[in-house]
């Protein structure tokens, strides 16, 4: 089943470990996203299957090919995996037409003239590029260069597309439209993408799966739904969103804030975690309710209204919590003391 | 931002009409004098005869005489073939140092960036004593211990002197490659390998035509310096009756000691010399304004490496070898030479001594003049025209004032002046048909110094003012600065580096100057060029040689010095 396989992936660059023992397994058709801060290896990954870097350990397949191999010292070079790859620059060639930068790759293969032009034209077709085929694609903006280079990447109609951070350099509205012209290519042409991107909202819009990297370490490979509901620790809680940490510890038997209130009997730590001294109480700001009693109490310390929501900070205990509510919600206003209601928190161990 | 803007209009108010009008017109006033009057009074010279009639005919005449139509071709020749061959060797150099694994990279860079220091006639002579045909020390070793019966090469040919010139002027490529392509965001070569393309391929259809414009720009460099270059023809042409159009117009000004025929014959000459550099210039500007594109990246790693494989070691003695040849070869030769009593005899131990260097730093007057000429002027000239530079381009890039376009105008002549057709210019000028006569002085050098150099004043300078967006200003003024005061606390902080660099590049250059002095010296006001050049025409190798080892000294020292001080201030 699984298509591209990644075997204890390691790389080094001087005392830096840029992707430690990497495993991965990815399905034929599927779209993959590699999602962390920037500097955390994903780009490094990426650069490996495309066959730009060579390994510190481990071992890429594709299929029944094997790609690179560190033990075996053998490494497929780039020109020769097939692969299509867009570049966060996009990476276009000014002294080119648009069309000859897609014909290309198959002028590079030596393809007979008459089906580079007509592969050529259903990746200018797919990219809506056909009208503007003839033209330098200095004479796009940002997002029609990107265009080109997701036509050239496909002109050969690759199994597996790489994508680097392909919309970080385009306005925010052209992004979220590319992401779907991305989405259609796919579903149009059939290929895997691994997909790089330090933007979760991209990643949760785009991927069947989500991998989750911190300095070049994996951290959670999962669906998007399961990212978002439950991260494996505090540190993918926090990259996908805005979050809260509440610390709390444990005093004559039950969970309490610390240096403050007790908690809600109904709000315990799962089984496992029911012996730690002290824990991490996340939540999202969004996942919060105002509630008349129960809960725990609180101050509000600052209300700001930000269009869409109303934005709290809200003081319990010593600690403080953010709170978003959608604008026609009834919330207290500054200074009023409240209740709060966690709708779906996850414990932490607190160094986790 | 709006001109109408209440803001804007009532900054200009306040900022002094009179203030701007000012500067405008001091700035008018130094480039007409310093440069325009010189080249204005060419034109008329060569295009009016004696009874003011504007007078074609009369130009075609002087063009269409032998010498000076061969002069015309010789030129175009060494130009061309200079510029063909620095092309490919600077453009191959630079590929081979950012594009492969060629061992001891960095340091071959900072080799292949030496023979800019070098100064190119300092160079001709020392392949002269090495190749030319009788005496140069090569051909000896070929003739005498070999036993060949004929010199293996004869440097005072076209073909030597292109040797030389390619030799000196190629960094002009080199660098403008090497920044091209280290600049190049390197997803543009890796997108084309993950296309399917090979390392070859790449380097064809990508790299070369992504940097083809930086290319053409250097080649263009060249051509531009090497039409209107005195030196190495000077040294390596005339013995065998090849002139250029600058040689030629300095043997027509010092033969015939001005007489109008001689004269005509000059001004027509540099009047061919500033057309053909303003229309390579042109060329250019329309070469870099549209054809460079956008290929710098953000943030770049290291870029793919072509695997030399077999070829890395011979290709590194090829390097070695080239290095050895062309720079450490002829400065040996140099030292050598100077250290000997007599040229000719072997370099045993026993034939070197100091004394020549004793001599021409101690004891031998017209040397010791020189160097103090030279310095004098070089610091007179870098300062006043790092100072005069800095008002212009400001003028030029950050005021709003009537009458800038006769500035810009004015600004862009000293970059197609070239030095031989300023020194006849300031001679025109200077000669007393003003009333006032500086011929023979120090001071007809000077002025023509800061005409030749303020090409160089007004690019570092209008570069470092361009850096300082105008908020900055804005910004001040808000805070209650009057525009004096945003001058001198926030413009002049920031534009510093370019003044700086206006004066070292002025300086440095200047030392070694001799297009300009050569036309205009007189006995006491030789500098260092000059001396080495007339001690070697005067048959004085030895010491001529010794001169020039104490300029490269000279050249060298001020060039570390500058490059740790620059190093020192960017941190
Ligand atoms: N060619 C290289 N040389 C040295 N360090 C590198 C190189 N490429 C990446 N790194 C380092 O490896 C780490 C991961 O980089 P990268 O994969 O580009 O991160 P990301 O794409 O997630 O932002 C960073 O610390 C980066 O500085
Ligand atoms: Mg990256």
């Amino acid at each position: 089943m699984s298509y591209v396989r990644l075997v204890d992936v390691t790389k080094r660059f001087g005392e830096v470990t840029a992707v430690n023992k990497l495993n991965l397994e990815i399905a034929k058709g599927e779209c993959f996203s590699m999602l962390g801060p920037s500097g955390c290896g994903k780009t490094t990954t990426l650069r490996m299957v495309a066959g730009f870097e060579d390994l510190d350990d481990g071992e890429i397949h594709v299929g029944e090919r094997l790609l690179s191999s560190k033990k075996k010292g053998y490494y497929l070079p780039p020109e020769k995996r097939d692969f299509g790859m867009v570049f966060q620059a996009f990476a276009v060639w000014p002294h080119l037409s648009i069309y000859e930068n897609v014909a290309f790759p198959l002028r590079i293969r030596k393809l007979p003239s008459a089906e580079i032009d007509s592969r050529t034209k259903t990746a200018l077709k797919a990219t809506n590029l056909l009208d503007v085929a003839k033209k330098s694609p200095e004479d796009l903006s940002g997002g029609g260069k990107q265009r080109v280079a997701l036509a050239r990447a496909l002109a050969i109609n690759p199994d597996v597309m790489l994508l680097d951070e392909p919309l970080s350099s385009l306005d925010p509205h052209l992004r979220e439209e590319m992401r779907f012209e991305i989405k259609d290519l796919q579903r149009q042409f059939g290929f895997s993408i691994i997909y790089v991107t330090h933007d979760q909202a991209e990643a949760m819009a785009l991927s069947d799966r989500i991998l989750v990297m911190k300095l070049g370490v994996v951290q959670q490979i999962d669906t998007p739904m399961n990212i978002y509901r439950r991260p494996a620790n505090k540190f993918v809680f926090s990259f996908i969103g805005l979050h809260n940490f509440l610390e709390v510890e444990r005093k004559e038997g039950a969970y309490r804030l610390l240096a403050g209130e007790a908690l809600d009997k109904n709000l315990t730590p799962p089984q496992d975690l029911a012996t730690e001294a002290r824990l991490t109480l996340a939540s999202r700001p969004s996942e919060i309710d105002f509630v008349d009693d129960g809960g725990i109490s609180g101050r509000v310390i600052r209300k700001s209204f930000l269009g869409e929501f109303v934005d709290y900070q809200i003081t319990v205990g010593e600690q403080t919590v953010r709170v978003q509510k959608g604008r026609r919600t009834q919330g207290p206003e500054k200074d009023e003391n409240c209740r709060l209601q966690l709708l779906h928190p996850v414990w932490y161990k607190v160094d986790e | 931002m709006s001109p109408t803007s209440p803001t804007s209009s009532a900054i200009k108010k306040d900022s002094g009409f009179g203030a701007a009008q000012i500067i405008l017109t001091l700035s008018i006033g130094i480039l007409v004098v310093v440069v325009a009057v010189p080249v204005l009074l060419i034109f008329l010279n060569a295009f009016w005869d004696n009874n003011n009639d504007f007078n074609l005919a009369a130009v075609v005449k002087v063009l269409s005489e032998p010498d000076t139509y061969q002069a015309l071709l010789n030129s175009i020749i060494i130009a061309c073939g200079t510029t063909l061959g620095s092309t490919a060797v600077g453009t191959f150099f630079a590929w081979l140092v950012t594009r492969t694994d060629l061992p001891y990279k960095k340091f071959m860079k900072g080799m292949f960036l030496v023979p800019f220091m070098l100064p190119s006639f300092i160079g001709a002579l020392a392949w002269k004593m090495l190749l030319s045909p009788r005496a140069g020390y090569i051909n000896r070793f070929f003739m005498d211990t070999l036993g060949f019966d004929n010199p293996i090469f004869n440097i005072y040919s076209y073909a030597g002197i292109v040797m030389v010139e390619i030799m000196y002027l190629f960094p002009f490529v080199f660098i403008q490659v090497c920044g091209a392509l280290e600049h190049m965001d390197p997803t543009l070569e890796e997108s084309a390998r993950i296309s399917g393309a090979g390392l070859g391929t790449i380097t064809r259809k990508i790299t070369i035509p992504l940097v083809l414009p930086s290319i053409l720009s250097g080649a263009l460099l060249i051509m531009l310096y090497s039409m209107a270059h005195f030196g190495t023809v000077a040294v390596l042409g005339i013995e065998n009756g090849i002139f250029n159009i600058p040689t030629l117009i300095y043997e027509k000004i010092h033969q015939s000691a001005g007489s109008f025929e001689s004269i005509r014959t000059g001004t027509v000459l540099a009047s061919v010399l500033v057309i053909t550099a303003a229309f390579i210039i042109w060329m250019q500007n329309k070469i870099l304004g549209k054809g460079r594109y956008q290929i710098i990246a953000g943030k770049s790693f290291r870029p793919m490496e072509l695997k030399l494989r077999g070829l890395r070691i011979p290709l590194l003695i090829f390097c070695l070898a080239y290095i050895g040849f062309t720079i450490v070869l002829p400065t040996a030769v140099i030292f050598l030479v100077g250290a000997l009593p007599t040229y000719g005899l072997p370099f045993t131990l026993e034939n070197l001594s100091l004394e020549n260097y004793k001599f021409i730093l101690f004891d031998f007057k017209v040397t010791r003049d020189a160097i103090f000429n030279s310095v004098t002027l070089g610091l007179a000239a870098a300062l006043i025209t790092m100072f005069a530079g800095v008002m212009i381009s400001y003028v030029i890039v950050k005021m709003k004032v009537r009458g800038k376009g006769i500035l810009e105008f004015l600004g862009m002549l000293p970059f197609s002046v070239p030095g031989s057709v300023i020194a006849l210019g300031v001679i025109l000028a200077w000669s007393g048909k003003f009333g006032i006569n500086l011929y023979n002085t120090v001071w007809i050098i000077l002025v023509a110094y800061i005409a030749r150099y303020m090409a160089f004043s007004l690019k570092a300078n209008s570069a470092a003012l361009e850096q300082v967006h105008d908020s900055l200003v804005e910004a001040a003024r808000a805070c209650g600065a009057t525009m004096w005061q945003a001058l001198r606390d926030i413009v002049l902080p920031l534009v510093r580096p370019g003044m700086l660099a206006a004066f070292f590049l002025i300086f440095l250059p200047s030392l070694r100057e001799l297009t300009v002095s050569i036309m205009l010296y007189a006995p006491t006001t030789r500098t260092i060029g000059v001396a080495i050049y007339t001690l070697n025409e005067d048959g004085e190798t030895v010491r001529s040689a010794a001169m020039a080892g104490v300029a490269l000294i000279l050249i060298i020292v001020g060039q570390t010095l500058i490059n740790r001080f620059t190093a020192k201030h960017k941190r």
